[in-house]
């Protein structure tokens, strides 16, 4: 493993304009992927997670705005670079694929053509060669006589078709760095494997690093080597999946752990309630002052209410913003 | 797509006849006939006798469902019967007025779409800027305009002060005679594509799909020819049909404004003088007419669409 | 809640109008109909006549204050009466279904083939011209969209727990529409209304501008221009302020139902644009 990280991130900041003032939805988050490895970023809805990695490949829209901290893709500084260049990564250093794939693909373009756009614009394919990579990309992500497939329209597929289609997109120029913002969420159960295998085999073999977010913890520590544990715009956790699992330091991330209803969970232990973490998540504009887990948190003490953990390293590449930690 | 036009075109058959109906059972309720109105200048009171002579002649004194039944035979024929006034079928009434009355309706809408569409999209690719809050304003104003002053104003000012224009009617049928005429037309229609444009663009422009194109590393510009234009192409293409169902309505003040010798200004002078079955031939034609546009565009939006055969 | 531009002007010009309207008889300067002075004829705006006069002699400022009462009763009548037709027929139709609905839906259809202004011209040609007339024809030919849109929120809305609920409970059809699905659309319902109104206004003086509206002597907006043009020549003025007034009367109501829209309707279900 190289010693430089494929992407490092630090100290990021995304600000929110509401009316006239501006609220720091995402602060202080610092990661970093290896080559080739699958990070994973697990929190609850509205956490900011999804927010970070439209920051990490410049597509954040105002209200949101990149507000500070520093993002290096290689080495090389990119969150400040011109619309132009930053352009000249999407798709071919850096690639996303979303949550809803209805929504996210062109409804009035065969899905062929949507996959050729990628030849077209980065490879300076022609378009008839374009077309016939992009049916190789269809039979690549396990889509069945792609050939065929290609000139459908998107609502003529169904939901797994489509995401496949969007990862076969999103992979086709080799990326570096793959973004994949709760890519299989709206899926149906059965099909959530297949999309995650999928997308595991082909980063494996094309040397694709992973972003995996997810507020499912299951899925996250299952598809990934590291995990980030985000609340309230902060990472509060960083483990390795299985420490995350056997070992959680952060009272957020026990509670997380705790809250999973367990398969056979009921014939061991007899009847329990599902264990919950008390409150709700606070909103970008009521943080908390202090630690902003310190509300619903068992083990919050004074301290917590008025001072905002520092990161502290833990052993194995870790690190968690807790005072009682452990 | 041969199936789906098919059905289409017979969707509106029944909308013709039930317009027909329609017409005829309001028109033949209508008080003071043809006869009455011929010396309704307030000077001379026809004689009662004189008058239901010229009604038997005109077959207004049979009972009602015999007229309704002639009618109905009469149109399966493509006859729509004879004028009170000129004795002449109205069938040759109506093919002389029809096209200066296309003229001036595809005319204003040329402008309409011309002008509209492009403002809209400009508007919406800068929203906020100086040209977007211009062209809105300018638009809600178009909108409020009301037709006849807009045309007396432009008529004013381009004939009558500077005379680079005709003040009204058909001239020999030259572009010059038509412009005044079509743009106090098309402001309206103009002013609404804008808006709807404007309004169609910035929703796709905040689409998922818009989303995914630039995280391909597409250019707004690519952004725009490839992905948004067709999208926004058949949100457009619905409002130019409903927009031309309201040209052809208000063609009516436009054309009685300028003397455009028109369909428009035909029904309303056939109002006044009560020759009913010009009114109602005229009404018909222009109900067929806009059931065409509206027919034309639905199928010309299933082409673009790729959703609507389908569903 | 920050009250928008739209809603600002829009509510403001209306406002004016509808003042000008309402307090004609004492901003007037002569009774609109029966001062016709010859020796007055086509002067110019100045002096005792602030808009000039017509070729009758007659002020025409006065005139334009009271064609105001006229365009403001059309246009919130007629609108009042489709927006109850529309109501009645839409929220019935989506509620009921059935054949009911299939009526409803043809019956809008056929409306809808028929460009509103000459289904009320057609209209107008039957009744007597005059007032009652004008609300009537007019009232009768835009209900339409209201129709639309009450039918689609019925629809929507009628599974909802809260209509199941009073259905259990024992509530009439009629008690379930009016007290639990009405509530629910007024908002773009409205936002409709009063850009109808604004329609309502130019379809009067369009009508009456083509003779088959309000007829003189009567200062109606519309037949004041259509006096205006055979004069357009010589008094020009006569043009200007009747086309003025229902300009700043349409927009007035086009920019409030703007306004209201941002705030009733954020979705757009009365419409874009």
């Amino acid at each position: 493993m190289s010693a430089e990280p494929l992407l490092q991130v630090d100290d990021l900041r995304i600000d929110l304009a509401l009316g006239d003032e501006r609220f720091a939805a995402v602060q202080d988050v610092s990661l970093s992927i290896g080559r080739g490895e699958t990070f994973g970023l697990v929190g609850e809805s509205g956490c900011g997670k999804s927010i970070t990695a439209l920051a990490l490949i410049g597509l954040l829209r105002p209200p949101l705005r990149l507000a500070g901290g520093t993002v290096r893709l290689d080495g090389r500084e990119i969150q400040s670079l011109r619309p132009a260049e930053m352009r000249r990564l999407r798709g071919k250093r850096i690639s996303m694929i979303f949550q809803e794939p209805m929504t996210a693909l062109n409804p009035v373009s065969p899905v062929g053509r949507q996959i050729a756009e990628m030849f077209v614009l980065h490879e300076g394919a022609t378009w008839q060669e374009a077309e016939r990579r992009a049916v190789e990309a269809l039979a690549s992500v396990r889509v069945a006589a792609p050939e065929r497939r290609a000139k459908d329209y998107p609502h003529q597929l169904s939901g797994g078709m489509r995401q496949r289609v969007m990862i076969a997109i999103a992979l086709a120029c080799s990326p570096d760095l793959l973004l994949a913002d709760e890519p299989t969420t709206a899926l149906d159960v059965t099909v959530q494997a297949e999309i995650l295998d999928l997308v595991r085999d082909l980063c494996a073999a094309k040397g694709t690093a992973v972003l995996m977010i997810s507020h499912d913890l299951g899925l996250i520590a299952n598809a990934c080597r590291r995990v980030g544990v985000m609340y309230a715009g902060r990472i509060v956790e960083t483990r390795a999946a299985e420490e995350v699992f056997r070992a959680p330091s952060h009272p957020y991330t026990s509670g997380l752990v705790a809250s999973l209803p367990l398969l056979g969970a009921r014939a061991r232990q007899g009847r329990r309630r599902l264990k919950e973490i008390a409150g709700v998540v606070p909103s970008v504009a009521g943080f908390p002052h202090g630690c902003r887990f310190h509300p619903r948190c068992g083990r919050a003490s004074d301290l917590c209410r008025e001072d905002d953990p520092a990161p502290t390293p833990l052993p194995g590449d870790g690190l968690v913003r807790c005072h009682h930690h452990g | 797509m041969f199936a789906f036009l098919l059905r289409r075109v017979l969707q509106t058959v029944p909308i013709i006849l039930a317009v027909a109906l329609l017409i005829f059972v309001l028109f033949s309720v209508i008080p003071g006939t043809f006869a009455s109105s011929l010396g309704d200048d307030g000077r001379n009171v026809m004689d009662a006798q004189v008058i239901e002579r010229i009604n038997r002649q005109l077959g207004l004194g049979d009972p009602l469902h015999v007229r309704f039944g002639n009618y109905v035979l009469q149109l399966a024929s493509f006859d729509l019967g004879t004028s009170f006034r000129t004795r002449q079928p109205v069938t040759a009434v109506l093919a002389a007025r029809m096209w200066p009355t296309l003229q001036l309706c595809f005319a204003a809408m040329v402008i309409a779409i011309v002008l509209g569409v492009p403002l809209g999209f400009v508007a919406a690719l800068k929203p906020g800027s100086l040209i977007d809050t211009l062209s809105m304003v300018g638009a809600v104003s178009g909108l409020s305009l009301p037709k006849f002053w807009l045309g007396l104003l432009l008529m004013y000012l381009f004939a009558l002060k500077l005379g680079w224009l005709p003040s009204f009617g058909y001239g020999d049928g030259g572009l010059r005679y038509i412009v005044l005429p079509a743009v106090a037309l098309g402001v309206a229609p103009l002013a609404l594509l804008a808006r709807t444009t404007r309004a169609a663009v910035l929703e796709i422009l905040n689409a998922d799909f818009v989303r995914t194109a630039r995280s391909k590393g597409m250019s707004e510009r690519q952004v725009v020819h490839w992905h948004l234009a067709r999208n926004a192409l058949v949100i457009v293409l619905t409002t130019v049909g409903l927009q031309f169902g309201s040209v052809i309505g208000q063609a009516v003040i436009v054309e009685k404004l300028f003397a455009w010798p028109g369909l428009g200004s035909l029904l309303v002078d056939s109002v006044s003088l009560r020759d009913i079955p010009v009114v109602q031939g005229s009404i018909l034609v222009i109900v067929l007419f806009f059931l065409f546009v509206n027919t034309l565009v639905d199928v010309l939006c299933a082409l673009i669409d790729p959703r609507i055969k389908y569903s | 809640m920050r009250i928008g531009a739209n809603l600002l002007i829009g509510g403001t010009l209306f406002a004016v109008v509808v003042i000008a309207g309402v307090l004609a008889p004492w901003l007037a300067h002569t009774d609109p109909v029966m001062d016709a002075n010859l020796m007055n004829a086509e002067e110019p705006p100045g002096g005792a006549f602030w808009f000039g006069t017509d070729a009758q002699g007659r002020d025409i400022y006065s005139r334009v204050l009271y064609g105001a009462r006229i365009s403001l009763t059309v246009g919130i009548v007629s609108q009042l009466i489709n927006t109850v037709i529309g109501v009645c027929l839409g929220l019935s139709a989506g509620y009921w279904g059935g054949w009911w609905d299939d009526f409803v839906s043809g019956l809008t259809n056929l409306v809808l083939a028929i460009p509103s202004l000459i289904f009320a011209l057609a209209l107008m040609a039957i009744l007597t011209p005059g007032l009652t007339s004008l609300l009537i024809a007019l009232g009768l030919t835009n209900w339409s969209f209201t129709c639309r849109l009450a039918r689609a929120s019925a629809l929507s809305l009628k599974s909802q727990g809260y209509v199941q609920a009073a259905k259990v409970l024992g509530y009439g059809d009629v008690r379930i529409m009016v007290t639990q699905l009405l509530p629910n659309m007024l908002g773009p319902i409205i936002v409709i209304g009063t850009l109808g109104m604004g329609g309502a206004v130019l379809a009067e003086a369009a009508l009456s501008f083509l003779g088959l509206g309000i007829r003189p002597p009567f200062p109606s907006w519309g037949s004041m221009l259509s006096d205006a043009r055979d004069q357009i020549t010589t008094a020009p003025w006569i043009s200007i302020f009747p086309g003025l007034a229902i300009f700043i009367t349409v927009l007035g109501l086009n920019l409030l139902g703007d306004g209201l829209r941002d705030i009733l309707d954020p979705q757009g279900r009365a419409g874009k644009a």
